[in-house]
């Protein structure tokens, strides 16, 4: 059997990995789908500890989150229409609205 | 007499005051109508206590315990004797009169209301003052009257003269005050009470004791605590009766109306450090030492104010400052112990002074506000009753034979002249005084009233006496600056200090036709120099260009606090603007409002409107938190 620590490095990496995504893309696509890495990353936690402690609330948790996941997507990709239809860019330096 | 008459003396003109300070706004122009009223009973009564004391009976009237704490207990009382009945009938006739000159005086001025109510205060505060029966009452209404007398100097408040005339009497007093109330709280000390009789009682067994000044620094000096006491309280006399060096403010007081210059400052408030003496004369004889203080300090206010009288132009300030110099002589015979002699020339004072003044300040009304002698001039003719009452009022300051200043003024050099060395010197001095005084007054008399009109020939044509109101109270003053002399005075005092009989021996007659030739010549010579040949006072001035600079620019005292106290405060003052109120205060102000703005300008760094930036920082705040909750 597969040691659980090597779900929770894969889990640390893939989760990582989202968090660099969202903090140095620019592209807004590109940090959306990131934020599901991030999400996708704690699944896999999720699920791993689920298996491993015979514990099956973990897996129905997961369900949730993707569910959540794709309604975030949706929602998030509706406010990418919106604000390329203000600015014709999705460059994520030129929205700086929240500013003072 | 009823107790409830003496408390009437000093109650009917504080009902006035109430009365016309707190309804001013209605009965403006009937504020007389109030007030002369009033101090004309405090007069009839003080006259009936006068009458009382005379017949040998003192009054002692309790009214209530003010505070009680520990072994101290201070009781605000009434004490009449005949020392205080003299000063009673004195305040409460000078104030009458000068309340019925006031009505003519102070006719349509828009503060007429406030001026009798504050008269009728100060009339009320005196009467208290001479009437105390323990040190803090006499303090409390010391420094009441102190309070009138700014009030009134400052009466025209548009002008800056008399606003900063108000002022210096008011801090130039405040010096004398605080000596007055550390003298105050040395009795306390000493004594443990404030009550006169008490200390009296007590003073002698003090009379060796000593006090020693130097202890807070770790030193000796051994001072006699009554000589102490008595030196600090003369402190706060020097202050309220003008002596040198605190002499002054009594000259700019000038600037007020008339009426208050002969009631406060002539016959009644600047007495009042006289009449402390007086009254605390059983202290003051435990210790030559304050007294040869007092007589010095007296003898020289004496020679300072008669030298500077001698040159002055302003009509009032001529007679301010031979005020002064008269008040000199009382505080010169107190010191000499001849309390009858300073009390008898304080009462007479009180009338011709008074006199003095109300008569300058009808030449005054009548010249429409001129007050410079050199602009006045052959007034005699149309301005008869002033004149003489002028006349009068010269001759009683000069000392003229039966006159009441000439025996009153004898009675102080012969008590000078019989007590020691010592007051030989002084009796000299002030017999030269007399001459100066004599001539000074006369000098008024001629420059103003003879001779050639030099009046501003835009009121020349009508010059005329000024209303009854003002010429009856003249007149009432010429009668009494004669009869004062012959009503027994200084007998009706002698109960109270126990003096013996003035030494009537062949050294007081010669004391007595040397003032008299003295001040007959120094009016001659003033005929001389200022009606026979106009030419020679302005040679002779040229001539002592020092000497008349020295008494034309009042012995430069003035310039003296003004270069080494006055300008000293404003450049501290300014210093103190500049470095901590500006520098520090305003600084720690600005300071705190330049730290916020500066916190706020770093902290808008970090809202730079980029969510990714805020990410990070939240990314960051996790790290942080994990990496400590991992280590601890």
């Amino acid at each position: 059997m597969v040691p659980v620590s090597y779900y929770v490095v894969l889990s640390a990496i893939v989760f990582t990995t989202g968090l660099v995504g969202v903090l140095i893309r620019r592209n807004i696509i590109i940090i959306l789908l990131s934020i599901e890495l991030m999400l996708n990353a704690t699944n896999i936690n999720f699920v791993a500890f689920s298996y491993y402690l015979g514990n099956v609330a973990g897996q129905v948790f997961v369900f949730f989150a993707l569910t959540v996941a794709a309604a975030e997507v949706a929602v998030g990709l509706a406010i990418i229409i919106a604000l390329y239809r203000n600015k014709a860019s999705i460059n994520v330096d030129e929205f700086q609205l929240l500013k003072w | 007499m009823d107790a409830v008459f003496y408390k009437l003396i000093p109650l009917l003109p504080f009902l006035a005051f109430l009365l016309v300070g707190l309804g001013g706004h209605w009965i403006n122009s009937r504020a007389h109508l109030i007030a002369v009223p009033a101090v004309l009973g405090s007069l009839l009564l003080s006259i009936l206590a006068l009458l009382e004391a005379g017949g040998g009976k003192n009054a002692a009237i309790p009214l209530y315990t003010w505070m009680t704490s520990g072994d101290l207990t201070i009781e605000l009382g009434l004490y009449v004797d005949p020392l205080t009945a003299a000063m009673l009938v004195l305040v409460t006739t000078v104030s009458s009169l000068v309340h019925i000159y006031t009505i003519g005086y102070m006719r349509g001025d828009k503060g007429y209301a406030r001026f009798f109510a504050y008269i009728a205060l100060f009339t009320f505060s005196m009467l208290m003052l001479v009437m105390a029966d323990n040190f803090l009452q006499l303090f409390v209404f010391w420094e009441a009257v102190g309070l009138c007398s700014y009030l009134l100097i400052g009466h025209w408040y548009e002008r800056d003269t008399a606003r900063s005339a108000a002022t210096k009497a008011f801090l130039v007093n405040r010096v004398g005050d605080f000596g007055f109330l550390l003298g105050l709280l040395l009795v306390l000390f000493t004594f443990g009470t404030l009550d006169y009789r008490h200390v009296f009682a007590q003073a002698a067994d003090f009379a060796g004791a000593t006090i020693n000044l130097f202890a807070p620094i770790g030193g000796t000096w051994q001072v006699s605590t009554l000589t102490l006491i008595c030196v600090l309280l003369f402190i706060g006399a020097i202050g309220k009766s003008a002596q040198f060096p605190l002499h002054v403010w009594l000259p700019d007081a000038m600037e007020g109306p008339t009426p208050i210059s002969a009631l406060i400052h002539a016959a009644t408030m600047v007495t009042a450090g006289v009449f402390m003496v007086a009254r605390l004369a059983p202290l003051y004889n435990l210790s030559p030492v304050a007294m040869d203080v007092v007589a010095a300090t007296g003898a020289l206010t004496m020679l300072l104010g008669a030298s500077i009288a001698l040159s002055q132009n302003d009509i009032k300030r001529i007679v301010a400052y031979s005020t002064v110099s008269q008040l000199g002589y009382m505080v010169m015979a107190c010191g000499l112990g001849a309390y009858t002699a300073g009390m008898y020339h304080l009462l007479t004072h009180g009338a011709f002074k008074a006199l003095l003044f109300l008569a300058s300040g009808s030449v005054i009304i009548a010249l429409h506000h001129e007050q410079d002698i050199r602009r006045m001039g052959g007034l005699k003719d149309k301005l008869p009753i002033t004149y003489w009452t002028m006349v009068i009022g010269s001759l009683a300051l000069a000392g003229f034979p039966f006159t009441s200043g000439f025996f009153s003024k004898d009675e102080i050099l012969v008590g000078a002249w019989s007590s020691g060395s010592f007051g030989k010197v002084l009796a000299i001095l002030g017999l030269l005084t007399a001459g100066l005084t004599a001539f000074y007054s006369f000098r008024l008399v001629f420059v103003a009233f003879w001779g050639r009109s030099r009046v501003d020939p835009h009121h020349a044509g009508h010059i005329h006496e000024p209303s009854s109101t003002m010429t009856l109270p003249l007149l009432v003053l010429a009668l009494l600056s004669i009869a004062a002399g012959y009503v027994g005075i200084p007998q009706f005092l002698t109960p109270v200090f126990g003096e013996g009989e003035a030494h009537h021996g062949s050294a007081s007659l010669v004391i007595m036709s040397a003032a008299t030739v003295l001040g007959l010549v120094g009016i001659a010579v003033a005929y001389v120099f200022y009606v026979r040949s106009p030419g020679i006072a302005d040679r002779l001035a040229a001539q002592w260009r020092p000497l008349h600079d020295l008494s034309f620019h009042k012995w430069y005292v003035d310039e003296m606090y003004d270069r080494v106290i006055v300008r000293p405060t404003f450049q501290l003052a300014d210093r103190m603007w500049a470095n901590i109120d500006v520098g520090i205060i305003d600084g720690a102000v600005n300071g705190v409002a330049r730290a916020i703005a500066w916190w706020g300008w770093f902290m808008r760094l970090f809202q730079s409107g980029q969510t990714q930036h805020y990410a990070l920082g939240m990314t960051l705040g996790a790290v942080l938190i994990l990496t400590a909750y991992l280590l601890f």
